[in-house]
């Protein structure tokens, strides 16, 4: 079967000009196959992107990219019950959820299944299926185990299966913006501090560890998810699609790697082994997949998968 | 005015007839097992004691709700449709889910038991929790700790089904549902296996000088000096140290528990139908206590008179008490 | 696994035991025997939540007393003694420490263990999840603990619990006047 990698939604507040030179050197350079747009973490930051959203998706499309919309993934106020609304009634993209609340508009609509929306079995998956999922991207904490059952049944459902493979990984969403708290803010006056963090901010335990990273209303793991060993394994598991979360680190030189390492054209080794050269300030993280504590790195050789 | 029914926590036998006997109308429980969210050692019922002790509630009018509140991975869905075909066959009076694939394993089955949607679910706008109530028949819904008392009343006018709401106890802040932060530091996951900093991985180490760090695995999640009050050890409970702020700051709450006591009166004109008090990890001192204080401020606004509320704080975490999001919305 | 340190902050520092001379622990063991084996014989569920930790060894340390218990709550090899505290305290896999009368009333279910531990006046350290299970299972003891070891000493034994009953409440009210 066929893989391919994807560029996740870009979960942090970056300028707007920062994002537009971001995603064409994506459509120019970049081997991934679909690029996943739109603000899914926090409504306030919506505006700011708005008005090149679709230029943006345009653009990708003529470099040969598919492109795919998603939602927000905490709907509450008022304002955001429009933006979900507005956003599920538009026609002519591919769409992924977020937050239930989607799931009233898009019943027997063809829709993806989002990253932040809680699938953790394959009866899930096929009730969702049955409704008008197309395609699944998995929650970070789901060990092998799990992704091999929901293998199996995503083969038979013929829908696609995507695991993000690397960067930071999302750990809570909450009603309160931890960047304006940080900044002693509250939401309504957080006055986009949470710009500052393009990669997030680190949060050190009081013996000085680094443990977490903040994202405004989202927290994530202080180190980055990194499966480029494990893609060749999760393949025979039945995963389709390969998601690559972006950074401010040199991300064409991250998507390359990955796909070398995915299409057979680099061995694993080499690919880890490079990905360590990128000068990425933090450290590598699979144990959610191999079953450990998700900050863990299991050695990928003695991970063998039994 | 609708008289809202209190729904008391109870995570042993002994906890659910303290709770009975202290005027609770509803009592909420879990198995021995990972398909509840207090999947904790020495807690929950066996079937047979909850059989036992759906009997007691019942002869006394008090109902029983059981808490499937977690998510099956997959591979393990039997252990939760034989969780949910046990509720059936002991008569309980609503199970209180999370997951879609229970919801509709329930529906399917046993169309006549009663589903709640659990506040796991994070339904938290009209439109995902209308989404349950169309799908699986949902009759009420657990509210997330993080709406107003107004974004409370316009609700209920929206949705068609019932409110319930959390009035005491612990006062989380993280979407309750999605959150994978102890399995980041553990390796066990809150909603697949029920426990948010299950007591195996914590330690509390003191200094010298009479510190106490909380450790969670291999994080130190706060360090309390001689003179604080401690809290609950989890993640989101914590002290931590950033850029942005001079030594260690409670990034995401402090210890602090919702006490919702002095807006009871709004919230049952706000058409709220249940009141639900946390802790089924809690003692039976803490159930009686706070039970039989709710219950009488709930029958006095019922009969018109001024509630005389108990002092619950020592029983709060941290020794401290708030009303939450129900206040202002300030607290976002 | 950590010991606590020898000072305490639980430790109540005036008084000493405000009950009884303290008894000869030759004395003292064959009470305690008895004790134990009067509540595992009443409450044989108890164990089934203890799951593992039932063999495991707990030294209950209250503060203000000369001495502390070591429990090992096993029902096919129950102990439960004294031991003193000029001696290094033996092998446990936890802790539990607190005033006199604060664990009494724990035992007495008057007590909420997690307001305890949120004031900072019952402290755990070693196993916690040991701790935990042990405190779940004697929560599910319907007739209060205390209750019962006083009945075993008939009138005079009711009549002490009363009066301990009564120095815990007098103690509370202080701690909140304060």
């Amino acid at each position: 079967m066929s893989a391919e990698l994807t560029l996740g939604p870009n979960l942090f507040h970056w300028p707007a000009q920062q994002k537009l030179d971001f995603y064409n050197r994506i459509a120019d350079e970049s081997p991934v196959g679909t690029v996943y747009l739109g603000e899914v973490i926090c409504s306030k930051r919506t505006p700011f992107f708005e008005k090149e959203l679709d230029s943006v998706a345009e653009r990708l499309e003529r470099a040969g990219k598919k492109v795919v919309y998603c939602s927000l993934s905490e709907v509450v106020i008022k304002r955001e019950r429009n933006l979900l609304r507005e956003w599920a009634e538009q026609e002519g993209r591919d769409l992924e959820v977020n937050n239930t609340a989607a799931l009233l508009y898009l019943k027997n609509r063809p829709h993806r299944i989002g990253g932040l929306l809680n699938v953790y079995n394959e009866e899930t998956m096929a009730y969702l299926a049955g409704e008008g999922a197309t395609h699944f991207a998995l929650l970070p904490e789901l060990p092998r185990s799990v992704i091999e059952a929901l293998g199996v049944r995503a083969r038979q459902l013929g829908v696609g299966l995507e695991v993000q493979v690397f960067g930071r990984g999302s750990l809570a969403l909450s009603a309160r913006c931890y960047h304006a708290r940080a900044h002693e803010r509250t939401k309504d006056n957080c006055q986009f501090v949470c710009e500052e963090d393009p990669d997030g901010m680190t949060l050190n335990t009081m013996d000085d560890q680094p443990f977490l990273a903040i994202n405004g209303i989202q927290t994530l793991s202080y180190g980055y998810l990194d499966l480029m060993s494990d893609m060749a394994d999760m393949r025979a598991l039945g995963v389709t699609h390969f998601r690559v979360m972006p950074h401010t680190c040199d991300m064409i030189a991250v998507t390359r790697l990955f796909d070398d390492v995915l299409q057979g054209r680099m061995d694993a080794e080499e690919g880890e082994a490079k990905l360590r050269e990128l000068g990425i300030d933090a450290p590598f993280i699979n144990g959610f997949y191999h079953g450990a504590a998700g900050d863990a790195w299991v050695s990928p050789v003695a991970a063998v998968p039994a | 005015m609708i008289k809202p029914e209190l729904i008391c926590p109870a995570g042993t036998p002994a906890a659910l007839r303290s709770a009975v006997d202290a005027g609770a109308d509803a009592v909420y429980c879990g198995f021995q097992n990972a398909t509840n969210a207090r999947n904790f050692t020495g807690l929950n019922f066996t079937v047979p004691e909850l059989e036992k002790s759906v009997a007691y509630a019942h002869e006394r009018g008090t109902k029983v709700l059981i808490t499937l509140n977690t998510f099956p991975p997959a591979g393990k869905f039997d252990l939760w449709k034989e969780a949910v075909d046990n509720c059936a066959r002991l008569g309980v009076d609503a199970i209180i889910v999370a997951d879609i694939a229970v919801a509709h394993y329930a529906k399917t089955h046993h169309p006549d038991l009663r589903i709640h949607l659990s506040v796991q679910a994070a339904a938290s706008s009209p439109e995902a929790i209308t989404y349950y109530v169309k799908e699986f028949g949902v009759k009420r819904i657990v509210l997330p700790r993080i709406m107003t008392v107004s974004e409370i009343r316009g609700l209920v006018e929206e949705i068609p089904c019932e409110v319930e709401t959390f009035i005491f106890g612990n006062h989380g802040l993280m979407v309750e549902g999605r959150c994978s932060l102890t399995n980041y530091a553990t390796g066990l996951s809150t909603n697949m296996d029920g426990a948010c900093s299950p007591a195996a991985c914590v330690k509390y180490e003191r200094d010298a000088d009479d510190n106490m760090s909380t450790k969670l695995c291999d994080y130190t999640i706060d360090r309390f000096g001689p003179n604080e009050t401690a809290g609950y050890p989890t993640i989101c409970k914590g002290r931590y140290k950033c850029d942005a702020r001079d030594g260690g700051y409670y990034a995401f709450e402090e210890p602090i528990s919702l006490n919702a006591s002095d807006m009871l009166p709004e919230l049952i004109n706000a058409g709220v139908h249940a009141f639900k008090i946390e802790g089924r990890q809690r003692s039976r001192a803490y159930v009686k206590k706070v039970v039989a204080a709710f219950r009488e401020a709930v029958d006095s606004i019922m009969a018109g008179q001024e509630p005389k509320l108990a002092d619950l704080v020592a029983l709060t975490e941290g020794q401290k008490q708030t009303e939450g999001a129900l206040k202002t919305k300030k607290w976002r | 696994m950590t010991t606590a340190p020898h000072s305490s902050r639980a430790a109540g520092g005036r008084g000493g035991f405000p009950f009884l001379p303290p008894l000869p622990l030759f004395l003292l063991n064959p009470i305690l025997k008895r004790v134990v084996h009067k509540i595992a014989a009443d409450n044989p569920d108890m164990f089934d939540r203890l799951g593992q930790h039932r063999h495991a060894y707990f030294l209950i340390d209250p503060v203000d007393v000369p001495l502390m218990l070591y429990l090992r709550p096993d029902p096919e090899a129950l102990d439960f003694r004294a031991v003193g505290r000029r001696r290094a305290p033996p092998p446990h896999i936890a802790r539990i420490s607190g005033k006199f009368l604060d664990l009494l009333t724990l035992m007495d279910t008057e007590q909420d263990g997690d307001a305890l531990f949120f004031s900072r006046d019952l402290i755990v350290t070693g196993d916690t999840e040991a701790v935990v299970c042990l405190r779940n299972a004697l929560d599910d003891v319907e007739e209060p603990i205390a209750e019962s070891v006083a009945a075993m000493f008939g009138a005079p034994g009711k009549m002490a619990l009363n009066s301990l009953r009564r120095m815990a409440e007098n103690a509370q009210k202080r701690k909140e006047a304060k």
